[in-house]
């Protein structure tokens, strides 16, 4: 069905473009958290279901319907709409959920070609052609298969369609590809007195931290995120984390990032035990020597000077501006991290200080449609304005926000009798007054 | 009186001395950043400003067309230093980056460091600047004490970064450069009005750029003109020189 169609059909319909990596993305996650949580062999099965082998684990949950319905009650909370079937074999179980009556099939042991009798072919994932040859021979269910003998049917389709057949009704076997949760690389020390000093935490600390180091080259992994924990006597646990702006397994830098913190360490009556987690890696290989052989000087490296500003400040502190395409002054500018690299503006001209929210400016005394100000005051002081250029119209950007559909800000740059240079602007473009009120507005000054 | 040659060679000596204890041993040959106008260059002590020194400059009143002269004239400063990143420490959040890209600082050559505090912005400042990658670090400070001018004066000379730093007026009363300060160059600017075009519209941008106290030289002050998109001053053109002129002389010659 084409998208007006649908829209003709259901007004206000919410139409969003697929996004298969994305749904991909979810659904890795998702079965991450299954192997995490529900079963030790949980797998991604096609770009829309997971596979979870239930043996063994479905009394931990309170029986397979039990779990079933808390699965789907899950899913439901996260806001995907989930179908499951439980079967005894996994070709059963894709056919089922798929192609089954209701959101939850349970299918009794060995009862498996009985509920998959009724089901279409297509719920056997086989190929186009071959599902395309079959309907041509009059085969629609699965029903009509298995009561064909099996050699013709070979001999026609070849070796796949008896194969899945066979799979779905448990004769065959199927190789299943588990995800394997990868723990992040984490460090555990315990001590035989609890300790509660400065330099006692220091101590710990760097000797987490030789160990973790030492682990991360072995597998070749690189620190982003790091979280020390402490655990204190009386159960409470305290966390220090910290971030660095490139992947990065130099001891003594990261150690010198966590000392920044000791002293928002809180020890209490003493600390049992510290982890010190990497609690996002990435991974790293060798890296080239900086410089080259002909002995010029390298380049100093400032991720290190950016990690400690950052631990100091504050990530989000710590920032360069991006040009944003809108014209729209206050919007032109994006704030991306210190590393990212950035696009220029276009060159207008542009004050060094932008106020934010634009000042209101009274006593404005200007020629309509198109003329700069003669004179205003601003702050309680009055301005005569000495030269001026403009206007530089910017118009409202109306698919962001319905109210700017015909607004209209005309800028100008004037210089007052002492040379100050000001950026202002009139709404409205002084002929329609749907464009804007005529009000002033002083929003940023030039040197 | 007139000095006799031994009394000159023995104040040199004096002077060097006093130099060398001044900047803690690293008198000789430090690289200077020149302005590139010679009227301005002859006046400075080594020819430019010192690259691993601390600079501050102020507006000459409390207005904000004078501060915004100032970001300007010390974003030049940053932008002609050779390639390397510049570490820019706020205390306010209006400083618009499309116009520092004008004055010649590319937005990927700076980082902003966004500051709550006066003693924030000092320590953000030392740590780039004992860093020694940076190319400069700039500050914005309303109150400066003499020990912590030192202290960034001492963190400049040992990164071999260049420390600017704009004083903003707290107080209308209260001038930033009047208490001393361990910089070694102090300016004042002020914003002059610009030369009048013979069409309508805005000139370049025009400054009385007073250089108020120098280490080892003299106070001086001149008129210049705003930095263009490659972060250089000029010295206003005399009216015989002036560009409209010329074209007129060719205009008359052709």
């Amino acid at each position: 069905m084409a998208v007006t169609q649908a829209r003709m059909l259901v007004p206000g319909l919410d139409v969003r473009d697929s996004d298969p990596e994305g749904d991909g993305a979810w659904l890795a996650r998702l079965g991450l958290l299954a192997a995490r949580r529900w079963t030790p062999r949980a797998a991604v099965s096609g770009p829309d279901g997971l596979w979870l082998d239930l043996s063994g684990v479905a009394h931990l949950f309170g029986g397979e319907r039990r779990m079933a319905d808390r699965i789907l009650a899950y899913c439901a909370r996260l806001g995907f709409s989930a179908r499951i079937a439980v079967a005894g074999s996994a070709g059963a179980a894709h056919a089922l959920a798929r192609f089954g009556a209701g959101p939850l099939i349970l299918c009794p042991p060995g009862g498996e070609a009985a509920a998959l009798a009724p089901l279409p072919l297509a719920a056997l994932r086989l190929d186009e052609p071959t599902l395309a040859a079959a309907r041509r021979l009059g085969l629609e269910t699965i029903a009509d298969l298995v009561a064909k003998p099996r050699a013709p049917l070979q001999r026609r389709f070849g070796r796949s369609l008896l194969t899945r057949l066979d799979q779905a009704l448990g004769r065959a076997g199927e190789p299943f590809d588990p995800i394997v949760p990868v723990d992040p690389p984490s460090i555990l020390l315990r001590f035989v007195e609890p300790i509660g000093t400065a330099e006692a935490i220091a101590e710990a600390m760097a000797e987490a931290m030789r160990r973790l180091v030492r682990r991360l080259e072995q597998e070749g992994l690189a620190v982003r995120r790091l979280d020390f924990a402490c655990e204190r006597v009386d159960g409470e646990t305290q966390i220090v984390g910290v971030g660095t702006a490139r992947a990065t397994r130099d001891g003594p830098h990261l150690l010198r990032l966590l000392g920044a913190r000791i002293e928002t360490i809180e020890p209490g009556f003493g600390i049992e035990c510290v982890r010190l987690t990497a609690a996002r890696v990435e991974p790293l290989g060798p890296q080239p020597i900086e410089g080259g052989l002909a002995g010029e000087r390298p380049a100093p490296d400032i991720v290190p000077l950016i990690d400690r500003l950052a631990g100091r400040l504050g990530s989000r502190r710590l920032y360069r501006a991006s040009a944003v395409e809108s014209d729209v002054p206050e919007r032109s500018v994006r704030r991306v991290p210190p590393l990212a690299a950035t696009a220029a503006w276009p060159s207008w001209p542009r004050p060094v200080r932008l106020l934010s929210p634009p000042e209101r400016i009274d006593n404005v005394v200007a020629l309509l449609p198109d003329q700069p100000p003669r004179r205003f005051s601003w702050r309680g002081r009055a301005y005569r304005v000495r030269q001026a250029d403009g206007p530089e119209r910017i118009h409202g950007e109306w698919w962001k926000r319905k109210g700017e559909a015909e607004a209209v800000r005309d800028y100008f740059q004037v210089e007052d009798e002492a040379g100050q240079r000001f950026w202002l602007f009139r709404r409205g473009d002084g002929e329609d007054s749907r464009t804007g009120d005529l009000s002033w507005y002083l929003h940023g000054l030039f040197g | 009186m007139p000095l006799t040659s031994s009394q000159n060679v023995r104040l040199a000596a004096l002077r060097e001395e006093v130099r060398a204890i001044e900047s803690a041993g690293r008198v000789a040959g430090r690289p200077c950043l020149p302005f590139g106008l010679a009227e301005v260059d002859r006046r400075l002590a080594g020819g430019g400003l010192a690259v691993a020194a601390l600079h501050e400059a102020a507006p000459a009143s409390p207005a904000l067309g004078d501060e915004a002269a100032c970001v300007l004239f010390l974003a030049s400063i940053a932008a002609r230093l050779e390639e390397g990143i510049v570490l820019w420490a706020l205390s306010r959040r209006d400083l618009f980056a499309p116009g520092l890209a004008q004055a010649g600082l590319a937005p990927d050559r700076l980082i902003y460091a966004e500051c709550r505090r006066d003693e924030e912005v000092l320590a953000v400042m030392e740590e780039g600047l004992r860093h020694g990658g940076l190319a400069a670090v700039v500050g914005e400070a309303g109150s400066l004490k003499l020990a912590a001018g030192r202290r960034l004066q001492l963190a400049a000379e040992e990164g071999g970064t260049t420390a600017l730093l704009l004083r903003r007026w707290r107080r209308a009363d209260a001038d930033p450069l009047a208490p001393p300060s361990a910089a070694v160059t102090r300016w004042r600017l002020a914003c002059l009005p610009s030369e009048r075009l013979a069409v309508p519209g805005v000139g370049r941008g025009r400054w009385n750029v007073a250089l108020v106290r120098q280490r080892g030289g003299e106070a001086h002050q001149w008129i210049l003109e705003a930095p263009d998109a490659e972060a250089r001053l000029a010295l206003p053109a005399l009216p015989a020189d002036r560009p409209d002129q010329a074209i007129g002389e060719e205009r008359r010659a052709a």
